[in-house]
């Protein structure tokens, strides 16, 4: 086997981020794998979002190490600026708040999401302004991944409506078909699952698990919606007060009582939490 | 609002009040000669007119609201063209603009006005870049411009290049400026950066004027060398060794030639920035530049490198301003700081937004509504400023959003196939 796919895609070591005093995320290590689906969960501010943010780039970890598998060797995640992380490590987010470019139609979002490789095929705009061929060309290509993602999430009929205009469950949906058209190893999800009805949001568990089967990438996904967590994920993390506090199946981590604990609280230590 | 005939009386005196308030000094106390020196005269009657005026303005205002607010404003019809309209009114005013000086109606002084518009139109061209696809409010745009012009009179009176060797010269200076303004100003956004880049138009302005031994000061420089087309002067008299324009196409010669040439140049040199920005936009780089204005965060987890993509908006729309100063400079043969304040930064940024950020075909109608309106209007003096002003509010009453603000697709599906 070649060295470079053996072992998990992701893995989180020792990894702590402090706001001042605050430990948002408290020597936390896991590990997340290829071709499967990996939920982090917790109480609200239990540090889901900052994890995420570390591993995106968008905060830099005071301690800890993120290796991710790249084709050519592992990568320090923590080493990279964000955009950086998302065009060498190929690493994709979405976000809790939609981001969407919102006057810019849904084509044109999920073109603008193939830049790094557009960019490079127009000779940093050269071949584009003097209209040579091979642009022309890497744009067809373009055009076609966006109408592969389109179908996927079943947006083609807004292709060239404004993503703005667009319903909410809408807009998740084509957010995470702009983070594939990346082309990424590992989809971060940021509760993508938040605002969607029942209907919408089957819907979406059909479409990570398609992600994870056809694609065969990894999925970290942050949700607060059990019937997503419990139906699709392969492993689960769960987050409290930055730490973890337990890990594994769906089922396993159902039965925890530290989970149970944390989620619904016990008696005697509802009054500690409480204080703090 | 207040719906009785008791609240309205109430608002309308509170306006008048406030008027006669800001009135007093203003209108109330005035500074007269007399035999033993100055002395202070009151005219409280003024004060009075302009707290009534005020006072019956608004009574009148808040009683025909409710009837105008039924008989509302009509739209405008431009602004909904869609696209192939669109497209097809901008080759008509292309057209328009190529016969222009040919028509009968068109005499030196229209020529030469027309002139000026189009600089602004460049000039609003050259911005949109900047303010409307990359969404980086810039309020120094006119020092862009400034090192334009001064690269060519520098250039060209100290090295005797000739104005087509300068022009790109002057681009790339003014590009490279533009550079130099985008490093220090990345992180910051909005406001914060709409003052930085104020500053800068100003320290530009400020060095052009005290740097003596280089620009010569306040009293800048003249005798800047006119174009030559081919190498055909359009001079009376052509310096040894070249043929004048009238010599060599068998005319008699006036002076109106080098009206009409200035014309076509800063013609051809604004429908090449148009072409240029018409381009770019469906080219990853423009979608880049819009993305970035949208939302920054998601360009950033898109793998797009926003600093590139700032400073590439910077230095190309400060190229464009930078070919612009060049043509300023030699149409004008005279420049001096007093050509750069922060007047034309603020008249090119209103064009750009009134025009509908980002759209082409409004900046031009708006670079016709606040530059070529006022210069008809020079005959008026000092209430030229006023038709400045009355064709700002009349923008914002109808299309609070600029003259064209729909924006159309870079690419579609359907014609993708």
């Amino acid at each position: 086997m070649n060295p470079a796919s053996e072992g998990p895609l992701l893995q989180v070591e020792h990894l702590t981020m402090r706001f001042g005093g605050l430990f948002a995320v408290n020597d936390l290590s896991f590990a997340a794998n290829d071709g499967a689906i990996t939920a982090v969960i917790g109480p609200n501010g239990a540090g889901k979002t900052t994890l995420f943010n570390c591993i995106t780039g968008f905060y830099k970890p005071q301690v800890g190490r993120l290796i991710l598998r790249g084709e050519a060797g592992p990568i320090l995640l923590e080493r990279l600026d964000d955009h950086a992380i998302a065009r060498k490590a190929k690493v994709a987010r979405t976000f809790q708040n939609i981001r969407l470019f919102p006057k810019m139609s849904v084509l044109e979002n999920l073109i603008v999401a193939q830049h790094t490789r557009l960019m490079a095929a127009s000779a940093f705009s050269l071949a584009g302004l003097l209209g040579l061929p091979r642009y022309a060309r890497a744009e067809a290509e373009a055009v076609e991944t966006a109408r592969h993602w389109l179908e996927r999430v079943r947006l083609s009929d807004f292709a060239d409506e404004p993503a703005g205009s667009l319903p909410y469950g809408h807009q998740r949906r084509l957010e995470i078909a702009r983070a594939m058209c990346t082309g990424p190893r590992l989809l971060c999800l940021d509760e993508p699952a938040a605002g969607l009805n029942p209907h919408e949001s089957a819907e979406l568990n059909r479409l990570l698990c398609s992600i994870r089967d056809r694609d065969r990438i990894g999925l970290l996904l942050i949700e607060h919606d059990m019937s997503v967590v419990m139906e699709i994920s392969d492993h689960v993390v769960v987050l409290d007060y930055g730490s973890k506090i337990a890990e594994g199946t769906p089922a396993e981590v159902k039965a925890d009582p530290a989970v149970i604990r944390a989620y619904l609280g016990e008696p005697d230590e509802a009054e500690d939490t409480s204080r703090c | 609002m207040g719906g009785t005939v008791r609240d309205k009386l109430i608002d309308a005196l509170l306006g008048g009040f406030v008027a006669a308030a800001l009135a007093l000094p203003m209108l109330g106390f005035r500074l007269v000669d007399s035999a033993t020196g100055l002395s202070l005269a009151t005219r409280f009657d003024w004060v009075a007119w302009a707290g009534g005026l005020v006072f019956a303005g608004r009574l009148a205002l808040a009683i025909l609201r409710p009837l105008l607010m039924k008989a509302s404003l009509p739209a405008l019809p431009l602004p909904t063209l869609p696209l192939p309209p669109r497209l097809a009114a901008g080759w008509a005013m292309a057209a328009f603009a190529l016969v222009l000086p040919f028509m009968p109606f068109a005499d030196r002084n229209l020529v030469d006005k027309a002139t000026l518009v189009l600089i602004y139109v460049m000039l609003g061209w050259g911005l949109n870049i900047v303010v409307g696809l990359a969404g980086l409010l810039d309020l120094g745009f006119v020092a862009f411009y400034a090192v334009g012009a001064y690269s060519y009179a520098l250039l060209s009176q100290t090295f005797g290049l000739s104005f087509w060797v300068c022009l790109p010269l002057a681009g790339v200076l003014a590009a490279g400026f533009g550079l130099a303004l985008g490093f220090p100003v990345l992180r910051l956004r909005g406001d914060y950066l709409a003052i930085v880049t104020l500053g800068f138009g100003e320290i530009i302005r400020v060095v052009l004027g005290a740097w003596q031994d280089v620009t010569n000061g306040p009293m800048g420089i003249s005798g800047i060398e006119r174009p030559s087309l081919f190498g055909l002067s359009f001079k009376a008299v052509p310096p040894d060794g070249q043929q004048s324009f009238a010599e060599f196409f068998g005319l008699d010669y006036t002076a109106d030639h080098r009206v009409i040439f200035l014309y076509f140049l800063i013609l051809g040199l604004a429908l090449l920035t148009n072409l240029f920005t018409l381009r770019i936009r469906r080219l990853p780089v423009g979608r880049a530049w819009e993305a970035l204005r949208e939302d920054e965060i998601a360009c950033r987890s898109l793998g797009i490198n926003p600093t590139n993509i700032k400073l590439s908006a910077f230095a190309l729309g400060a190229m464009f301003a930078g070919f612009a100063g060049s043509f300023f400079a030699t149409r004008q043969g005279f420049i001096s700081p007093e050509s750069f304040t922060f007047m034309e930064s603020a008249v090119i940024l209103a064009i750009v937004v009134l025009g509908g950020m980002g759209s082409q075909i409004g900046i031009v109608l708006a670079a016709l509504l606040l530059v070529g309106l006022p210069e008809w209007f020079r005959e008026l003096q000092q209430y030229r400023m006023l038709a400045f002003g009355a064709a700002m509010v009349l923008i914002m009453l109808w299309k609070p959003s600029g003259l064209l603000a729909t924006r159309t697709p870079t690419i579609r599906l359907g014609g993708a196939k």
